[in-house]
């Protein structure tokens, strides 16, 4: 299950442009119609090229958040500066992955990984081809993607993502409707991928364990008041990455915690 | 009974089932010739009908031949397809976007939505005596008509084709940076086309039911003018042979859509 991918080099089809960090400053937020603000204050900074998980239970704003960093909610008060430019709107290179993969199902594989470059008046069938081979999907380029498996679905939906040259990638809980197996071995590859190609990574869940599997930072919000509650660093290496590692179970431990805690 | 198990699937999967379909057509085609020459038995038996007995399938079959062979039919359909096209035409260039927007401005539906029941309740052809006045030519008079009557079927199709596109791949066209023109093209057309072919397809049937009684205003060609021309020359031969062709030609126009619907459908059916 567990895909290794080469090592940066100077010869790599897909190899990393720019890194970005995001900051996060006095961002607030208050749905029309909705008794109190979502989000109440939030200050973020995130490292290039690092990945943060944003931890909450639905209704703490973690989903918000993302929502407003990717610029597809404007927030009500602060700012949210992504390698120091302001976010105004949506951009192909802070991208966003979903829950549902949500592709086209009048195209194949490729057209759908190719949007990006498209609505950018861009065609590079080679970009297209070398990032279809990155997520494993060379072989089904040309296939209806109403013939793939959740699984295949969903590394189309980040092929599409990565296909534009991001340096930011965001994910919206996108592995939850998978199977066990298939969530790991998704969560392992999209973390190898970001780390590959250099890329920021910010990803929401309410699932510590992946958390603790693809992140370098757990960002808890806390239910309710719309604030970080707890913010630390996971000191896992790669190979302790694993729920076969004990390193890993006793950070899960630490982090579960943190959690239970922050729920009273 | 005996029969029908004697040719059970499991003998002749394969004959069976691929005849099945046309098999059946000519069932149904053979009980409809039957009526009709029934029908036909019957008035040539009355005596009150009996003038009109050329309504029968041998004269009526004899005169089509004639009227295939002498290019009448053509004469007689062209005009008539060029009506109906051109009104189809402006109904789909009004209906479409209409639809499209109707389908995505909540408030725009809400505003449009009862004055355009209460429009596409009235019968097209009770705008006949203003479309005579409001147009210099029959023609245009015509193709109003016809338009009126389709673009309904066309606008509603598409507004709810549009109105069932799933909001994710708005926001995922939007998140990748698309123009309004990209969402248009490679999003909302795309998602609705089969439902904008299903809306034609009906409106098609009507404007081709209003087509014929239209015909009947002041123009001297199309397929209403020839059913009118031979009722009153008496000729009941040269009538119902053109009934024949308006059930051909819609039955083909219909076949042509079904077609397309069948090509563009994106839906896996599973």
């Amino acid at each position: 299950m567990q895909h290794a991918y080469p090592a940066p080099d100077m010869a790599d089809p897909v190899a990393p442009t720019a890194k970005a960090d995001v900051l996060v400053s006095g961002v607030a937020h208050t749905y029309v119609a909705a008794d109190g603000p979502v989000l109440n204050g939030v200050d973020l900074n995130i490292a290039p090229g690092s990945v943060a998980a944003l931890i909450g239970r639905s209704g703490s704003g973690k989903s918000t958040l993302l929502h407003i960093i990717a610029g597809l909610i404007k927030p009500s008060q602060g700012s949210v500066r992504i390698s120091g430019n302001y976010v105004t709107g949506p951009s192909p290179l802070h991208v966003m992955m979903f829950q549902a993969p949500s592709l086209f199902p009048w195209m194949t594989v490729a057209q759908n990984a190719a949007l990006g470059l498209r609505y950018a008046g861009q065609n590079d069938a080679g970009r297209v081809r070398d990032i279809l081979a990155l997520v494993d999907l060379s072989a089904f380029a040309d296939r209806n993607v109403q013939d793939l498996s959740g699984g295949q679905q969903q590394r189309v939906a980040l092929a599409r993502s990565l296909v534009p040259s991001p340096d930011l990638l965001l994910l919206d809980e996108p592995f939850s409707a998978l199977d066990m197996f298939t969530r790991q071995s998704m969560q392992r590859d999209v973390r190898a991928i970001a780390k590959r190609l250099g890329l920021t990574m910010i990803l929401v869940t309410h699932d510590v364990s992946e958390a603790v599997l693809m992140a370098d930072r757990a960002v808890f919000l806390k239910s309710g008041a719309g604030v970080i509650a707890e913010d630390t660093q996971i000191g896992l290496h790669e190979a302790e990455r694993s729920t076969e590692s004990l390193d890993f179970h006793a950070e899960l431990a630490r982090l579960n915690a943190i959690y239970a805690a922050m729920q009273t | 009974m005996t029969v029908a198990s004697d040719i059970s699937p499991t003998r002749f999967p394969l004959s069976f089932s691929r005849y099945r379909g046309l098999m059946n057509a000519g069932i149904g085609m053979g009980a409809l010739m039957l009526l009709w020459w029934l029908g036909g038995r019957a008035v040539a038996a009355s005596p009150d009908l009996f003038a009109f007995s050329n309504f029968a399938p041998a004269p009526t079959m004899s005169r089509l031949w004639v009227m295939i062979t002498s290019g009448e039919v053509l004469d007689m359909a062209i005009p008539s397809l060029y009506r109906v096209g051109l009104g189809m035409l402006i109904a789909v260039l009004i209906g479409v976007p209409l639809g499209i927007l109707i389908g995505r401005i909540a408030q725009l539906r809400e505003i449009t939505n009862i004055p355009f029941q209460f429009l596409r309740m009235i019968s097209p052809l009770s705008w006949m005596p203003i479309a005579v006045m409001a147009f210099d030519t029959w023609d245009g008079a015509i193709i109003f008509l016809i338009a009126v009557a389709a673009i309904w079927p066309i606008l509603f199709a598409t507004a709810a084709g549009v109105r069932r596109i799933d909001p994710a791949w708005i926001k995922v066209a939007r998140n990748l940076g698309a123009s309004r023109w990209h969402m248009l093209t490679t999003v909302i057309l795309p998602a609705v086309a089969t439902d904008i072919l299903t809306g034609i397809r009906l409106a098609l049937g009507v404007a081709w039911v209003v087509l014929v009684p239209a015909e009947y205003l002041g123009v001297t060609s199309g397929l209403g003018y020839a059913i009118n021309d031979a009722r009153d020359t008496l000729e009941y031969d040269r009538l119902s042979a053109t009934v024949v062709v308006i059930g051909v030609i819609g039955f083909a126009l219909d076949m042509i859509c079904q077609k397309a619907i069948a090509r563009l459908n994106w839906m896996r059916s599973n």
